[in-house]
């Protein structure tokens, strides 16, 4: 057995970054994400790889773009109000069909907002973010295991689709230590006949650019880009269903409200009420069809989210709204414990009776 | 073991997010499930810290403690805070040099430690928490002694490794206390 290590999460995703074959590290601090680029810090120098910390998010988030346009496996990260600020750097991204790994460690929004946890970037994350057609990769780790196999996952995605592959995280599962291994972690690589590397005079120029003047050439290079999205949707999805094989109630979490969650489905199992959880390990693509085979099965759905109630909307559309869905949450930075998703897993189970 | 729940507070300087990696590292290497939680931000600084560290052989579901079955405190704002959230026939102990007050609750376990005047007794004045950690580990006999300089030496760093020492003594200390 690999040996196990105690690892805070933000620490497990640089340490698979690395193992994943990044080498370019671009950044800038914010709170509760900043042990990533202390790591990179650290690391990187060591290993022949660049940590540069960025005047700006702005600009450290164009200069992941140059370095993804170059062929580089690089990432940037932030946390929420950071994000937002590289938003306009993720659409030209999307727009030039490069890969680009990005993590955001939630704090609670909007504006300046906390620093406490939070999932209220869920809209930002799966809808865009950025401007224009566009679609990014989303991936919710619940453990400390999970963000190092999904950073690793996300490198791999990237790199397959030419897209943007994302960590949506939050500050508990960034700042909690648990045991992880890194046995699981496999990076693959990809040839980039496309990338900006010289021709040595052997070939033509390759051409990183989202500038497409002619709406014909425009709608074409979107369409072109919705195609290779639409396998995504086909190949990609990932979640975990537990405890739904008889359940008449399914609760619905990712990332740390799907820890909480899983204590209040267990609480209420003892209860004799039959209830299970999926949980969505990919936020995009939306695991649409284990969601609507529960419909066939459960009588309601509860989502549990620390947000005012995002993740919900994509569970109604996955779902045709052929069952009630409700919202558990808190948010700012506020966590539900088990008991309040309990008491609303025993409101949902009196509704169906 | 079954699943423990541990919360530790005091202030921020105390060494409270120490001593539950302490704890963590603990179960780490007896093979258990583990997940530590700080507090962070600007209560940190000065003000209160508080870490949730969770012991058990099954897999960790929430990392947050709401009702911890073992309250460790070293001042007296957390002990007035988490006093009534310890489960019925839980543990607290708490540091007896900087908390006069007593524990009116007659459902829970209390230790109380003087941690601060021995860790000072002992010249480690900022080792404290290792002395608390020691009682902790007298009274949870499934986590055992041995492999505890095994424990300490995975937290401190190579170019503090004469601490290693100063951590065992004071450990020793708080395992002895009240023997």
């Amino acid at each position: 057995m690999a040996e196990r290590v105690l690892m805070k999460g933000n620490e497990a995703i640089a340490e698979a970054a690395i193992r994943a074959g990044c080498r370019h590290y671009f950044g800038y601090p914010i709170t509760p994400q900043t042990e990533i680029a202390a790591y990179m810090a650290k690391k990187m120098p060591k290993i022949g790889g660049v940590f540069l910390q960025a005047e700006s998010e702005i600009a450290s988030i164009n200069m992941v773009y140059g370095a993804a346009a170059a062929g580089f496996r690089v990432m940037t990260s932030s946390s929420s109000p950071g994000i937002s600020l590289k938003g306009e750097g993720l659409s030209y991204i999307a727009g030039s069909d490069v890969p680009a790994f990005v993590v955001n460690v939630q704090r609670g929004g909007p504006g300046l907002g906390g620093i406490q946890p939070s999932q209220s970037d869920y809209f930002q994350a799966t809808k865009g973010g950025g401007h224009g057609d566009y679609r990014t990769i989303v991936l919710a780790p619940a453990s400390v295991q999970e963000m190092a196999s999904l950073t690793v996952k996300g490198f791999n995605l990237a790199d397959k689709y030419l897209m943007t592959a994302m960590i949506l995280a939050d500050g508990t599962i960034g700042q909690m230590m648990e045991p992880i291994t890194f046995e699981d972690v496999q990076a693959e690589t990809y040839d980039k006949p496309w990338a900006l590397t010289g021709t040595g005079m052997q070939r033509k120029h390759n051409v990183v650019n989202s500038l497409y003047l002619k709406p014909d050439e425009l709608e074409k290079k979107n369409f072109e880009r919705y195609e290779r999205y639409r396998t995504v949707e086909e190949n990609e999805v990932m979640y975990e269903e537990w405890m739904m094989e008889d359940a008449e109630v399914c609760v619905v979490a990712f990332g740390i409200a799907s820890r909480v969650a899983k204590n209040a489905v267990a609480a209420a199992r003892r209860e004799g009420i039959k209830v299970g959880l999926i949980r969505p390990i990919t936020l995009w693509p939306f695991p649409k069809e284990a969601l609507s085979r529960a419909a066939e099965q459960v009588k309601a759905f509860l989502s549990v989210e620390l947000n005012m109630g995002q993740m919900i909307e994509d569970i109604r559309l996955a779902i045709g709204c052929s069952r009630p869905v409700s919202l558990c949450n808190r948010t700012g930075g506020m966590i539900p414990d088990p008991e309040q998703v309990l008491a609303s897993i025993r409101d949902m189970q009196k509704g169906v009776n | 073991m079954k699943t423990t729940r541990i919360l530790i507070a005091g202030f921020g300087g105390q060494g409270i997010l120490f001593a539950g990696k302490f704890l963590a590292y603990k179960g780490l290497l007896e093979d258990l499930q583990v997940s530590w939680l700080p507090s962070y931000g600007p209560e940190m600084r000065g003000g209160t810290a508080n870490c949730n560290v969770i012991l058990s052989d099954d897999p960790v579901g929430s990392p947050i403690i709401t009702d911890p079955d073992v309250l460790i405190v070293m001042n007296l704002p957390s002990l007035q805070k988490y006093v009534d959230a310890v489960v019925p026939g839980g543990q607290i102990y708490v540091d007896s040099t900087l908390i006069s007050e007593k524990v009116a609750r007659e459902d829970v376990e209390v230790y109380y430690i003087p941690a601060t005047q021995m860790a000072n007794d002992a010249g480690v004045p900022t080792l404290a928490n290792m002395v608390m950690m020691g009682h902790v580990l007298k009274n949870n006999p499934e986590l055992t002694f041995d492999g505890t300089e095994a424990t300490v030496s995975k937290l401190v760093p190579p170019s503090k490794a004469q601490l290693v020492e100063l951590n065992m003594k004071t450990l020793q200390a708080g395992r002895g206390y009240g023997a």
